[in-house]
Protein backbone atom coordinates (compact mmCIF):
# COMPACT_ATOMS: atom_id res chain seq x y z
CA UNK A 1 0.00 0.00 0.00
CA UNK A 2 2.84 2.60 1.08
CA UNK A 3 4.37 1.59 -2.54
CA UNK A 4 1.34 2.51 -4.93
CA UNK A 5 1.06 5.37 -2.87
CA UNK A 6 4.79 6.73 -2.90
CA UNK A 7 4.19 5.62 -7.00
CA UNK A 8 1.17 7.34 -7.17
CA UNK A 9 3.01 10.52 -5.37
CA UNK A 10 6.23 10.21 -7.95
CA UNK A 11 4.35 9.95 -11.01
CA UNK A 12 2.30 12.81 -10.00
CA UNK A 13 5.28 15.06 -9.21
CA UNK A 14 7.13 13.67 -12.11
CA UNK A 15 4.37 14.94 -14.46
CA UNK A 16 3.39 17.74 -12.62
CA UNK A 17 5.69 20.42 -14.42
CA UNK A 18 3.80 18.70 -18.21
CA UNK A 19 0.18 20.38 -16.08
CA UNK A 20 2.37 23.56 -14.86
CA UNK A 21 3.52 23.82 -18.30
CA UNK A 22 -0.23 23.72 -20.03
CA UNK A 23 -1.21 26.24 -17.38
CA UNK A 24 1.20 28.63 -19.19
CA UNK A 25 0.64 27.76 -22.73
CA UNK A 26 -3.28 26.87 -22.50
CA UNK A 27 -4.39 28.80 -19.49
CA UNK A 28 -2.08 32.37 -19.46
CA UNK A 29 -1.47 32.51 -23.34
CA UNK A 30 -4.51 30.64 -25.02
CA UNK A 31 -2.86 28.29 -27.33
CA UNK A 32 -3.19 24.70 -27.00
CA UNK A 33 0.50 23.44 -27.75
CA UNK A 34 0.60 20.14 -29.47
CA UNK A 35 3.93 20.02 -29.72
CA UNK A 36 4.18 18.84 -25.59
CA UNK A 37 4.26 15.20 -26.48
CA UNK A 38 6.86 14.98 -28.33
CA UNK A 39 8.84 17.96 -26.23
CA UNK A 40 7.96 15.68 -23.37
CA UNK A 41 9.82 12.61 -25.56
CA UNK A 42 13.08 14.81 -26.84
CA UNK A 43 13.57 15.69 -22.91
CA UNK A 44 13.50 12.45 -22.03
CA UNK A 45 15.81 11.42 -25.23
CA UNK A 46 18.11 13.82 -24.70
CA UNK A 47 18.00 12.38 -20.50
CA UNK A 48 18.60 9.24 -20.99
CA UNK A 49 21.02 9.04 -23.88
CA UNK A 50 23.49 11.24 -21.88
CA UNK A 51 22.95 9.52 -18.76
CA UNK A 52 23.69 6.10 -21.10
CA UNK A 53 26.78 7.87 -22.03
CA UNK A 54 27.44 8.51 -17.86
CA UNK A 55 26.02 12.22 -17.81
CA UNK A 56 22.98 11.48 -15.56
CA UNK A 57 22.84 15.34 -14.64
CA UNK A 58 24.02 17.06 -18.09
CA UNK A 59 21.18 14.90 -19.46
CA UNK A 60 18.44 16.76 -16.84
CA UNK A 61 20.36 20.02 -17.78
CA UNK A 62 20.40 19.83 -21.51
CA UNK A 63 16.54 19.05 -21.61
CA UNK A 64 15.66 22.36 -20.90
CA UNK A 65 17.74 24.09 -23.97
CA UNK A 66 16.59 21.42 -26.12
CA UNK A 67 12.48 22.69 -24.99
CA UNK A 68 13.57 25.67 -25.15
CA UNK A 69 14.42 25.32 -28.75
CA UNK A 70 10.89 23.45 -29.64
CA UNK A 71 9.03 26.57 -28.26
CA UNK A 72 11.03 28.96 -30.19
CA UNK A 73 10.09 26.83 -33.44
CA UNK A 74 6.70 26.09 -32.36
CA UNK A 75 6.34 30.64 -31.58
CA UNK A 76 8.10 31.53 -34.32
CA UNK A 77 5.67 29.11 -36.61
CA UNK A 78 2.60 30.70 -35.47
CA UNK A 79 3.72 34.51 -34.86
CA UNK A 80 6.54 35.05 -38.15
CA UNK A 81 4.86 32.20 -40.39
CA UNK A 82 1.35 32.83 -39.51
CA UNK A 83 0.70 28.85 -39.42
CA UNK A 84 -2.03 28.55 -37.01
CA UNK A 85 -0.86 27.70 -33.26
CA UNK A 86 -2.74 24.04 -33.18
CA UNK A 87 -1.46 23.30 -36.55
CA UNK A 88 2.15 24.40 -35.51
CA UNK A 89 1.89 22.67 -32.80
CA UNK A 90 1.41 19.26 -34.93
CA UNK A 91 3.66 19.66 -37.68
CA UNK A 92 6.41 20.48 -35.28
CA UNK A 93 5.33 17.48 -33.04
CA UNK A 94 5.59 15.21 -36.34
CA UNK A 95 9.05 16.54 -37.03
CA UNK A 96 9.77 15.96 -33.15
CA UNK A 97 9.59 12.17 -33.90
CA UNK A 98 12.16 12.06 -36.70
CA UNK A 99 14.47 14.12 -34.07
CA UNK A 100 13.80 12.16 -30.94
CA UNK A 101 14.97 9.18 -32.77
CA UNK A 102 17.76 10.61 -33.93
CA UNK A 103 19.04 11.65 -30.62
CA UNK A 104 17.95 8.32 -29.37
CA UNK A 105 20.84 7.17 -31.93
CA UNK A 106 18.11 5.84 -34.67
CA UNK A 107 16.36 3.03 -32.15
CA UNK A 108 13.12 3.21 -30.81
CA UNK A 109 13.93 3.40 -27.25
CA UNK A 110 17.21 3.40 -25.10
CA UNK A 111 17.38 1.80 -21.32
CA UNK A 112 19.51 2.88 -18.12
CA UNK A 113 20.66 -1.19 -17.58
CA UNK A 114 23.96 -0.47 -14.79
CA UNK A 115 24.30 3.30 -15.41
CA UNK A 116 23.74 5.85 -13.35
CA UNK A 117 20.70 8.04 -13.36
CA UNK A 118 20.10 11.01 -11.02
CA UNK A 119 17.85 9.25 -8.89
CA UNK A 120 20.12 6.26 -8.44
CA UNK A 121 23.01 9.34 -7.17
CA UNK A 122 20.58 10.74 -4.85
CA UNK A 123 20.07 7.42 -3.15
CA UNK A 124 23.77 7.19 -2.63
CA UNK A 125 23.80 10.01 -0.43
CA UNK A 126 19.80 10.04 0.51
CA UNK A 127 19.39 6.81 1.78
CA UNK A 128 15.52 5.79 1.62
CA UNK A 129 12.73 4.50 -0.18
CA UNK A 130 11.56 7.90 -0.19
CA UNK A 131 14.46 9.52 -2.58
CA UNK A 132 13.20 9.30 -5.73
CA UNK A 133 9.99 11.15 -4.40
CA UNK A 134 12.24 13.79 -2.94
CA UNK A 135 14.14 14.57 -6.13
CA UNK A 136 10.83 14.08 -8.34
CA UNK A 137 9.27 17.05 -6.26
CA UNK A 138 12.01 19.09 -6.60
CA UNK A 139 11.59 19.84 -10.04
CA UNK A 140 7.84 20.79 -9.81
CA UNK A 141 7.89 23.00 -6.69
CA UNK A 142 10.63 24.76 -7.94
CA UNK A 143 9.24 25.46 -11.04
CA UNK A 144 5.69 26.45 -9.31
CA UNK A 145 7.17 28.75 -6.69
CA UNK A 146 9.35 30.91 -10.40
CA UNK A 147 6.16 30.60 -11.88
CA UNK A 148 4.19 32.25 -8.90
CA UNK A 149 6.96 35.50 -8.75
CA UNK A 150 7.60 35.47 -12.45
CA UNK A 151 3.72 36.23 -12.85
CA UNK A 152 4.30 39.55 -11.32
CA UNK A 153 7.02 40.62 -12.95
CA UNK A 154 6.91 43.01 -16.01
CA UNK A 155 7.65 40.09 -18.10
CA UNK A 156 4.94 37.95 -16.81
CA UNK A 157 2.25 40.29 -16.76
CA UNK A 158 3.12 41.30 -20.87
CA UNK A 159 2.92 37.27 -21.22
CA UNK A 160 -0.06 37.15 -19.01
CA UNK A 161 -1.90 40.01 -21.02
CA UNK A 162 -1.05 38.69 -23.84
CA UNK A 163 -3.20 35.91 -24.24
CA UNK A 164 -6.05 38.19 -22.27
CA UNK A 165 -6.20 41.26 -24.84
CA UNK A 166 -3.52 41.23 -26.86
CA UNK A 167 -4.88 44.69 -28.54
CA UNK A 168 -4.02 46.34 -25.46
CA UNK A 169 -0.33 44.41 -25.08
CA UNK A 170 0.34 45.86 -28.25
CA UNK A 171 -1.20 49.50 -27.36
CA UNK A 172 1.12 49.44 -24.24
CA UNK A 173 4.19 49.36 -26.92
CA UNK A 174 4.73 45.27 -26.21
CA UNK A 175 5.47 42.64 -28.79
CA UNK A 176 2.81 39.98 -28.60
CA UNK A 177 5.05 38.30 -30.60
CA UNK A 178 7.97 38.27 -28.09
CA UNK A 179 5.36 37.17 -25.43
CA UNK A 180 4.18 34.55 -26.98
CA UNK A 181 7.83 33.27 -27.90
CA UNK A 182 8.73 33.69 -24.03
CA UNK A 183 5.70 31.84 -23.11
CA UNK A 184 6.12 28.64 -25.27
CA UNK A 185 10.15 29.04 -25.20
CA UNK A 186 9.48 28.54 -21.07
CA UNK A 187 6.62 25.36 -20.85
CA UNK A 188 8.17 23.99 -23.41
CA UNK A 189 11.55 24.02 -21.14
CA UNK A 190 8.92 22.86 -18.54
CA UNK A 191 7.43 19.92 -20.61
CA UNK A 192 11.22 18.50 -21.72
CA UNK A 193 12.11 18.62 -18.10
CA UNK A 194 9.14 16.13 -16.83
CA UNK A 195 10.46 14.06 -19.87
CA UNK A 196 14.21 13.92 -18.45
CA UNK A 197 13.60 13.61 -14.65
CA UNK A 198 10.50 10.92 -15.70
CA UNK A 199 12.59 8.65 -18.02
CA UNK A 200 15.61 8.20 -15.40
CA UNK A 201 13.31 7.62 -13.18
CA UNK A 202 12.05 4.78 -15.13
CA UNK A 203 15.51 3.84 -16.40
CA UNK A 204 14.20 4.11 -20.10
CA UNK A 205 12.50 6.25 -22.64
CA UNK A 206 10.70 4.78 -25.73
CA UNK A 207 9.79 6.68 -28.54
CA UNK A 208 6.22 6.67 -28.43
CA UNK A 209 6.14 7.17 -24.68
CA UNK A 210 4.87 11.17 -24.89
CA UNK A 211 1.45 10.03 -26.28
CA UNK A 212 -1.42 11.06 -24.93
CA UNK A 213 1.11 13.23 -22.33
CA UNK A 214 -0.72 16.50 -23.35
CA UNK A 215 -4.05 15.76 -23.14
CA UNK A 216 -3.59 14.06 -19.64
CA UNK A 217 -1.75 17.19 -18.64
CA UNK A 218 -5.45 18.94 -19.52
CA UNK A 219 -6.73 17.00 -17.52
CA UNK A 220 -4.83 17.30 -14.04
CA UNK A 221 -5.09 21.18 -14.96
CA UNK A 222 -8.90 21.02 -15.31
CA UNK A 223 -8.97 18.38 -12.19
CA UNK A 224 -6.60 20.92 -9.90
CA UNK A 225 -9.22 23.69 -11.06
CA UNK A 226 -11.88 21.99 -10.01
CA UNK A 227 -10.40 21.59 -6.53
CA UNK A 228 -9.18 24.60 -5.89
CA UNK A 229 -11.14 27.24 -8.56
CA UNK A 230 -9.28 29.35 -11.38
CA UNK A 231 -9.79 32.86 -9.26
CA UNK A 232 -5.73 33.51 -8.89
CA UNK A 233 -2.95 32.74 -10.52
CA UNK A 234 -1.61 31.21 -7.05
CA UNK A 235 -4.56 28.71 -7.19
CA UNK A 236 -4.14 27.93 -10.92
CA UNK A 237 -0.13 27.28 -10.31
CA UNK A 238 -1.29 25.00 -7.08
CA UNK A 239 -4.00 23.48 -8.82
CA UNK A 240 -1.80 22.08 -11.79
CA UNK A 241 0.50 20.40 -9.53
CA UNK A 242 -2.03 19.51 -6.79
CA UNK A 243 -4.64 18.11 -10.00
CA UNK A 244 -1.14 16.05 -11.47
CA UNK A 245 -1.04 14.33 -7.96
CA UNK A 246 -4.80 13.25 -7.95
CA UNK A 247 -4.61 12.13 -11.79
CA UNK A 248 -1.91 9.43 -10.37
CA UNK A 249 -4.32 8.48 -7.32
CA UNK A 250 -6.79 8.24 -9.49
CA UNK A 251 -4.79 5.70 -12.35
CA UNK A 252 -3.22 3.68 -9.48
CA UNK A 253 -6.71 3.16 -8.01
CA UNK A 254 -7.97 2.50 -11.23
CA UNK A 255 -4.95 0.51 -11.87
CA UNK A 256 -5.33 -1.89 -8.55
CA UNK A 257 -9.21 -2.55 -8.60
CA UNK A 258 -9.67 -3.10 -11.98
CA UNK A 259 -13.02 -0.91 -12.13
CA UNK A 260 -12.24 -0.09 -15.34
CA UNK A 261 -9.66 -1.46 -17.77
CA UNK A 262 -6.42 0.06 -17.58
CA UNK A 263 -6.48 -0.03 -21.32
CA UNK A 264 -9.34 2.40 -21.40
CA UNK A 265 -7.85 5.06 -18.99
CA UNK A 266 -6.85 7.30 -22.28
CA UNK A 267 -10.67 6.94 -23.07
CA UNK A 268 -12.01 8.34 -20.01
CA UNK A 269 -9.24 10.85 -19.59
CA UNK A 270 -10.11 12.14 -22.98
CA UNK A 271 -13.73 12.05 -22.48
CA UNK A 272 -12.96 14.01 -18.94
CA UNK A 273 -11.23 16.46 -20.39
CA UNK A 274 -13.55 17.28 -23.97
CA UNK A 275 -16.53 17.32 -20.91
CA UNK A 276 -14.48 19.75 -18.72
CA UNK A 277 -13.70 21.67 -21.32
CA UNK A 278 -17.31 22.00 -23.22
CA UNK A 279 -19.26 22.44 -20.04
CA UNK A 280 -18.65 25.91 -19.84
CA UNK A 281 -19.26 26.54 -23.17
CA UNK A 282 -22.76 24.54 -23.38
CA UNK A 283 -23.59 26.97 -20.49
CA UNK A 284 -23.02 29.67 -22.11
CA UNK A 285 -24.93 28.46 -25.33
CA UNK A 286 -27.87 27.56 -22.77
CA UNK A 287 -27.59 31.28 -21.06
CA UNK A 288 -27.85 33.04 -24.04
CA UNK A 289 -30.41 30.89 -25.51
CA UNK A 290 -32.79 31.36 -22.48
CA UNK A 291 -32.22 35.11 -23.15
CA UNK A 292 -33.46 34.75 -26.54
CA UNK A 293 -36.38 32.90 -25.29
CA UNK A 294 -37.02 35.62 -23.07
CA UNK A 295 -36.99 38.07 -25.80
CA UNK A 296 -39.65 36.34 -28.29
CA UNK A 297 -41.62 35.52 -25.12
CA UNK A 298 -41.36 39.83 -25.28
CA UNK A 299 -41.92 40.02 -28.70
CA UNK A 300 -44.83 37.52 -29.00
CA UNK B 1 4.37 68.41 -32.42
CA UNK B 2 2.22 66.06 -34.70
CA UNK B 3 2.39 66.74 -38.03
CA UNK B 4 0.06 64.32 -40.75
CA UNK B 5 1.21 64.87 -44.12
CA UNK B 6 -0.97 63.96 -47.40
CA UNK B 7 -1.60 60.17 -45.79
CA UNK B 8 -3.65 57.83 -48.12
CA UNK B 9 -5.32 54.46 -47.16
CA UNK B 10 -7.11 51.84 -49.39
CA UNK B 11 -8.53 48.58 -47.73
CA UNK B 12 -8.83 45.50 -49.75
CA UNK B 13 -7.16 47.28 -53.18
CA UNK B 14 -8.29 46.00 -56.90
CA UNK B 15 -10.87 44.14 -54.99
CA UNK B 16 -14.66 44.71 -55.33
CA UNK B 17 -14.66 46.14 -51.75
CA UNK B 18 -12.01 48.33 -52.55
CA UNK B 19 -12.74 51.46 -50.35
CA UNK B 20 -10.23 54.36 -50.12
CA UNK B 21 -10.53 55.29 -46.54
CA UNK B 22 -8.31 58.32 -45.83
CA UNK B 23 -7.53 60.46 -49.11
CA UNK B 24 -4.79 62.99 -48.87
CA UNK B 25 -5.19 64.09 -45.25
CA UNK B 26 -2.69 66.90 -44.05
CA UNK B 27 -3.00 68.53 -40.79
CA UNK B 28 -0.83 69.63 -37.69
CA UNK B 29 -1.64 69.44 -33.92
CA UNK B 30 0.29 71.46 -31.50
CA UNK B 31 1.35 70.68 -27.95
CA UNK B 32 -1.31 70.55 -25.67
CA UNK B 33 -4.28 71.51 -28.59
CA UNK B 34 -7.69 69.66 -28.12
CA UNK B 35 -9.06 68.53 -31.31
CA UNK B 36 -12.84 66.70 -31.76
CA UNK B 37 -13.50 65.07 -34.74
CA UNK B 38 -17.18 64.52 -36.60
CA UNK B 39 -17.99 62.85 -39.51
CA UNK B 40 -21.12 60.41 -40.72
CA UNK B 41 -20.02 56.53 -40.15
CA UNK B 42 -17.62 55.52 -42.73
CA UNK B 43 -15.95 58.90 -42.99
CA UNK B 44 -12.37 57.29 -42.34
CA UNK B 45 -12.36 58.69 -38.83
CA UNK B 46 -11.07 55.81 -37.03
CA UNK B 47 -8.90 54.74 -39.53
CA UNK B 48 -6.78 58.31 -39.53
CA UNK B 49 -6.30 56.69 -35.57
CA UNK B 50 -5.43 53.61 -37.05
CA UNK B 51 -2.67 55.15 -39.20
CA UNK B 52 -1.23 57.64 -36.44
CA UNK B 53 -0.93 54.53 -34.35
CA UNK B 54 0.89 52.07 -37.25
CA UNK B 55 -2.18 49.68 -36.85
CA UNK B 56 -1.43 48.99 -40.40
CA UNK B 57 0.69 50.70 -43.01
CA UNK B 58 -0.02 53.80 -44.96
CA UNK B 59 0.18 53.65 -48.96
CA UNK B 60 1.74 57.24 -49.01
CA UNK B 61 2.32 60.37 -46.77
CA UNK B 62 4.42 60.97 -44.12
CA UNK B 63 3.52 60.94 -40.01
CA UNK B 64 6.17 62.80 -38.28
CA UNK B 65 5.99 63.35 -34.34
CA UNK B 66 7.83 66.26 -32.68
CA UNK B 67 10.32 66.04 -36.12
CA UNK B 68 10.78 62.44 -36.05
CA UNK B 69 9.61 60.73 -39.37
CA UNK B 70 7.43 57.80 -37.55
CA UNK B 71 5.78 56.63 -40.18
CA UNK B 72 7.60 53.06 -40.76
CA UNK B 73 7.86 52.39 -36.80
CA UNK B 74 6.11 49.25 -36.14
CA UNK B 75 2.75 49.43 -33.94
CA UNK B 76 4.14 48.47 -30.73
CA UNK B 77 7.33 50.92 -30.54
CA UNK B 78 5.28 54.23 -31.34
CA UNK B 79 2.47 53.29 -29.00
CA UNK B 80 4.55 53.98 -26.13
CA UNK B 81 3.99 57.96 -27.30
CA UNK B 82 0.00 57.21 -27.70
CA UNK B 83 -2.56 56.77 -25.82
CA UNK B 84 -5.87 55.13 -27.33
CA UNK B 85 -9.42 54.61 -26.17
CA UNK B 86 -12.06 52.86 -28.12
CA UNK B 87 -15.91 53.00 -28.24
CA UNK B 88 -15.88 49.49 -26.77
CA UNK B 89 -14.51 49.42 -22.86
CA UNK B 90 -13.60 45.82 -23.20
CA UNK B 91 -10.77 47.30 -25.39
CA UNK B 92 -8.38 48.68 -23.29
CA UNK B 93 -7.77 46.78 -20.22
CA UNK B 94 -6.76 42.64 -19.89
CA UNK B 95 -9.94 41.47 -18.07
CA UNK B 96 -8.14 38.52 -16.48
CA UNK B 97 -5.89 40.49 -14.54
CA UNK B 98 -6.49 42.75 -11.28
CA UNK B 99 -6.81 46.43 -11.68
CA UNK B 100 -3.77 46.40 -9.73
CA UNK B 101 -2.06 43.93 -12.22
CA UNK B 102 -3.86 46.17 -15.16
CA UNK B 103 -2.16 49.67 -13.92
CA UNK B 104 1.61 47.38 -13.07
CA UNK B 105 1.92 46.30 -16.54
CA UNK B 106 1.67 49.59 -17.66
CA UNK B 107 3.66 51.42 -14.99
CA UNK B 108 6.70 48.86 -15.18
CA UNK B 109 6.45 49.19 -19.33
CA UNK B 110 6.79 52.54 -19.05
CA UNK B 111 9.45 52.90 -16.30
CA UNK B 112 12.67 53.96 -16.61
CA UNK B 113 15.58 51.29 -16.28
CA UNK B 114 13.12 48.49 -15.56
CA UNK B 115 14.07 45.08 -16.30
CA UNK B 116 11.86 42.03 -17.67
CA UNK B 117 11.98 40.82 -13.93
CA UNK B 118 11.21 44.09 -12.05
CA UNK B 119 7.73 44.57 -10.17
CA UNK B 120 6.20 47.14 -8.83
CA UNK B 121 6.90 48.12 -5.13
CA UNK B 122 4.78 49.65 -2.16
CA UNK B 123 4.68 52.83 -3.11
CA UNK B 124 3.50 52.14 -6.60
CA UNK B 125 0.55 51.27 -4.84
CA UNK B 126 -0.18 53.62 -2.79
CA UNK B 127 0.24 56.07 -6.08
CA UNK B 128 -2.44 53.40 -7.83
CA UNK B 129 -4.98 53.69 -4.78
CA UNK B 130 -4.67 57.62 -5.01
CA UNK B 131 -5.02 57.80 -8.90
CA UNK B 132 -8.01 55.12 -8.43
CA UNK B 133 -9.64 57.57 -6.05
CA UNK B 134 -9.28 60.82 -8.06
CA UNK B 135 -11.53 58.63 -11.13
CA UNK B 136 -14.36 58.63 -7.69
CA UNK B 137 -15.55 55.44 -8.77
CA UNK B 138 -14.52 53.56 -5.67
CA UNK B 139 -11.37 51.06 -7.57
CA UNK B 140 -9.31 52.26 -4.81
CA UNK B 141 -10.46 49.37 -2.28
CA UNK B 142 -10.85 46.66 -5.63
CA UNK B 143 -6.96 46.56 -6.46
CA UNK B 144 -6.87 42.59 -6.14
CA UNK B 145 -10.02 42.33 -8.54
CA UNK B 146 -10.28 41.02 -11.78
CA UNK B 147 -10.96 43.82 -14.44
CA UNK B 148 -13.40 41.52 -16.14
CA UNK B 149 -15.83 42.29 -13.08
CA UNK B 150 -15.91 45.93 -13.31
CA UNK B 151 -18.93 47.93 -15.52
CA UNK B 152 -18.53 49.34 -19.06
CA UNK B 153 -17.87 52.82 -17.23
CA UNK B 154 -15.64 51.48 -14.85
CA UNK B 155 -13.33 49.85 -17.07
CA UNK B 156 -13.50 53.22 -19.63
CA UNK B 157 -12.06 55.44 -16.56
CA UNK B 158 -9.60 52.64 -15.73
CA UNK B 159 -8.43 52.73 -19.71
CA UNK B 160 -8.08 56.37 -19.32
CA UNK B 161 -5.84 56.31 -16.48
CA UNK B 162 -3.60 53.37 -17.81
CA UNK B 163 -3.55 55.44 -20.80
CA UNK B 164 -2.47 58.85 -19.27
CA UNK B 165 -0.33 57.12 -16.67
CA UNK B 166 3.06 58.87 -18.04
CA UNK B 167 1.28 61.07 -20.07
CA UNK B 168 1.51 60.79 -23.92
CA UNK B 169 2.55 62.70 -26.41
CA UNK B 170 -1.05 62.12 -28.11
CA UNK B 171 -3.99 60.84 -26.48
CA UNK B 172 -6.73 59.41 -29.46
CA UNK B 173 -10.44 59.15 -27.84
CA UNK B 174 -12.35 56.92 -30.62
CA UNK B 175 -16.38 57.41 -29.27
CA UNK B 176 -14.49 56.38 -25.52
CA UNK B 177 -18.17 57.37 -24.01
CA UNK B 178 -20.65 56.19 -26.59
CA UNK B 179 -20.99 52.83 -25.48
CA UNK B 180 -22.12 53.74 -21.87
CA UNK B 181 -24.79 54.50 -20.23
CA UNK B 182 -25.71 58.86 -20.22
CA UNK B 183 -24.88 58.76 -16.97
CA UNK B 184 -21.15 57.27 -16.88
CA UNK B 185 -20.37 59.06 -20.29
CA UNK B 186 -21.10 62.28 -18.30
CA UNK B 187 -18.36 60.90 -15.85
CA UNK B 188 -16.05 59.67 -18.03
CA UNK B 189 -15.94 62.92 -20.28
CA UNK B 190 -15.74 65.23 -16.91
CA UNK B 191 -12.80 62.57 -16.02
CA UNK B 192 -11.13 63.11 -19.98
CA UNK B 193 -11.34 67.15 -19.50
CA UNK B 194 -9.59 67.11 -16.16
CA UNK B 195 -7.28 64.33 -17.30
CA UNK B 196 -6.45 66.46 -20.21
CA UNK B 197 -6.04 69.82 -18.70
CA UNK B 198 -3.97 68.75 -15.74
CA UNK B 199 -1.10 66.87 -18.07
CA UNK B 200 -1.33 69.24 -20.76
CA UNK B 201 -1.73 66.09 -23.57
CA UNK B 202 -2.20 66.88 -26.77
CA UNK B 203 -6.08 65.09 -27.80
CA UNK B 204 -7.96 64.56 -30.40
CA UNK B 205 -11.36 63.15 -29.32
CA UNK B 206 -13.81 61.14 -32.71
CA UNK B 207 -17.25 62.19 -31.22
CA UNK B 208 -20.68 61.67 -32.72
CA UNK B 209 -22.65 64.33 -30.48
CA UNK B 210 -22.33 67.44 -31.64
CA UNK B 211 -22.70 69.03 -28.14
CA UNK B 212 -19.31 67.04 -27.07
CA UNK B 213 -18.06 68.45 -30.53
CA UNK B 214 -18.18 72.37 -29.95
CA UNK B 215 -17.97 72.28 -25.79
CA UNK B 216 -14.77 70.40 -26.16
CA UNK B 217 -11.29 71.49 -27.07
CA UNK B 218 -10.06 74.33 -28.91
CA UNK B 219 -11.01 72.77 -32.68
CA UNK B 220 -12.87 70.55 -34.51
CA UNK B 221 -12.53 68.79 -37.97
CA UNK B 222 -15.08 67.48 -39.89
CA UNK B 223 -14.67 64.31 -42.09
CA UNK B 224 -16.07 62.96 -45.17
CA UNK B 225 -15.03 60.38 -47.58
CA UNK B 226 -11.34 60.09 -45.90
CA UNK B 227 -11.25 63.73 -46.01
CA UNK B 228 -10.66 66.69 -43.32
CA UNK B 229 -13.19 68.78 -45.45
CA UNK B 230 -13.69 71.64 -42.29
CA UNK B 231 -11.38 72.97 -39.75
CA UNK B 232 -12.47 75.01 -37.63
CA UNK B 233 -11.02 76.69 -34.23
CA UNK B 234 -10.28 80.54 -32.66
CA UNK B 235 -13.02 83.08 -33.46
CA UNK B 236 -15.37 81.11 -35.81
CA UNK B 237 -15.49 78.32 -33.45
CA UNK B 238 -16.33 80.43 -30.23
CA UNK B 239 -19.16 81.67 -32.20
CA UNK B 240 -20.64 78.30 -32.73
CA UNK B 241 -23.10 76.08 -31.42
CA UNK B 242 -24.64 72.77 -32.19
CA UNK B 243 -27.23 74.67 -34.61
CA UNK B 244 -24.29 75.91 -36.86
CA UNK B 245 -21.86 73.32 -36.70
CA UNK B 246 -24.82 71.13 -37.67
CA UNK B 247 -25.41 73.12 -40.48
CA UNK B 248 -22.12 73.36 -41.93
CA UNK B 249 -21.58 69.80 -41.14
CA UNK B 250 -24.77 69.01 -43.35
CA UNK B 251 -23.82 71.44 -45.98
CA UNK B 252 -19.80 70.27 -46.39
CA UNK B 253 -21.01 66.84 -46.12
CA UNK B 254 -23.34 67.14 -49.24
CA UNK B 255 -27.25 66.16 -49.76
CA UNK B 256 -26.32 62.07 -49.38
CA UNK B 257 -25.66 62.24 -45.69
CA UNK B 258 -29.04 63.89 -45.08
CA UNK B 259 -30.19 60.62 -43.65
CA UNK B 260 -26.86 60.10 -41.48
CA UNK B 261 -27.47 58.65 -38.44
CA UNK B 262 -26.02 61.33 -36.54
CA UNK B 263 -28.10 64.05 -38.33
CA UNK B 264 -31.21 61.88 -37.29
CA UNK B 265 -29.76 61.39 -33.56
CA UNK B 266 -28.70 65.29 -33.54
CA UNK B 267 -32.37 66.43 -34.91
CA UNK B 268 -34.64 64.03 -32.39
N1 LIG C 1 -9.68 46.83 -41.86
C1 LIG C 1 -10.51 47.28 -42.83
N2 LIG C 1 -10.70 46.53 -43.94
C2 LIG C 1 -11.51 46.97 -44.92
N3 LIG C 1 -12.20 48.12 -44.87
C3 LIG C 1 -12.05 48.89 -43.79
C4 LIG C 1 -11.21 48.51 -42.73
N4 LIG C 1 -11.27 49.48 -41.76
C5 LIG C 1 -12.11 50.42 -42.24
N5 LIG C 1 -12.58 50.07 -43.46
C6 LIG C 1 -13.49 50.88 -44.28
O1 LIG C 1 -12.94 52.16 -44.39
C7 LIG C 1 -13.96 53.14 -44.27
C8 LIG C 1 -13.66 54.08 -43.12
O2 LIG C 1 -13.83 53.38 -41.89
P1 LIG C 1 -13.65 54.04 -40.47
O3 LIG C 1 -12.38 54.79 -40.44
O4 LIG C 1 -13.82 52.98 -39.46
O5 LIG C 1 -14.88 55.05 -40.40
P2 LIG C 1 -15.40 55.93 -39.19
O6 LIG C 1 -15.28 57.33 -39.66
O7 LIG C 1 -16.84 55.54 -39.02
O8 LIG C 1 -14.59 55.63 -37.98
C9 LIG C 1 -15.26 52.39 -44.12
O9 LIG C 1 -15.88 52.30 -45.37
C10 LIG C 1 -14.83 51.03 -43.63
O10 LIG C 1 -15.74 50.06 -44.05
MG1 LIG D 1 -15.15 54.73 -36.16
Amino acid sequence: MERIIRTALELGFGYAPVALALFLSFRVLDIADLATDGCFVLGAAVSVRMAAAGHPVLGMLLAIPAGMLVGIVSAELQTRLGIPSILAGIIVNTALYSVNLMVMGWRSNVNLIKEDSVFTLFKKVFHSPWSDLVMLAVFPLFIALFLRAFMSTRLGLSVRATGDNPVMVRASSIDTSAMIRTGLLMSSAMTALSGAAIGQYQKTVDINSGTGVVVIALACLIIGETVLGRRSVGKGIAGAVIGSIIYRFIYAFVFYTQLVPVQCLKLLTSAIVAAAIAIPHLREERASAAVTDVEEEEDA
Amino acid sequence: MLEVRKISKTFLPGTVNEKKALDRVSFSAHDGEFITVIGSNGAGKSTLFGAIAGSFPVDSGKIMLDGDDITRMPEYNRSRFFGRLFQDPMAGTAPGLTIEENLSLVLLQGRKGASAFSRIGRGDREMFREKLAELGMGLEDRLKQPVGLLSGGQRQALTLLLATLYPPKLLMLDEHTAALDPESASRIMKLTESIVRDSGITCIMITHNMQQAVDTGDRTFIMSGGRIIADISGEERRNMGVAELTELFRRSAGGDYANDRMLLAEEL
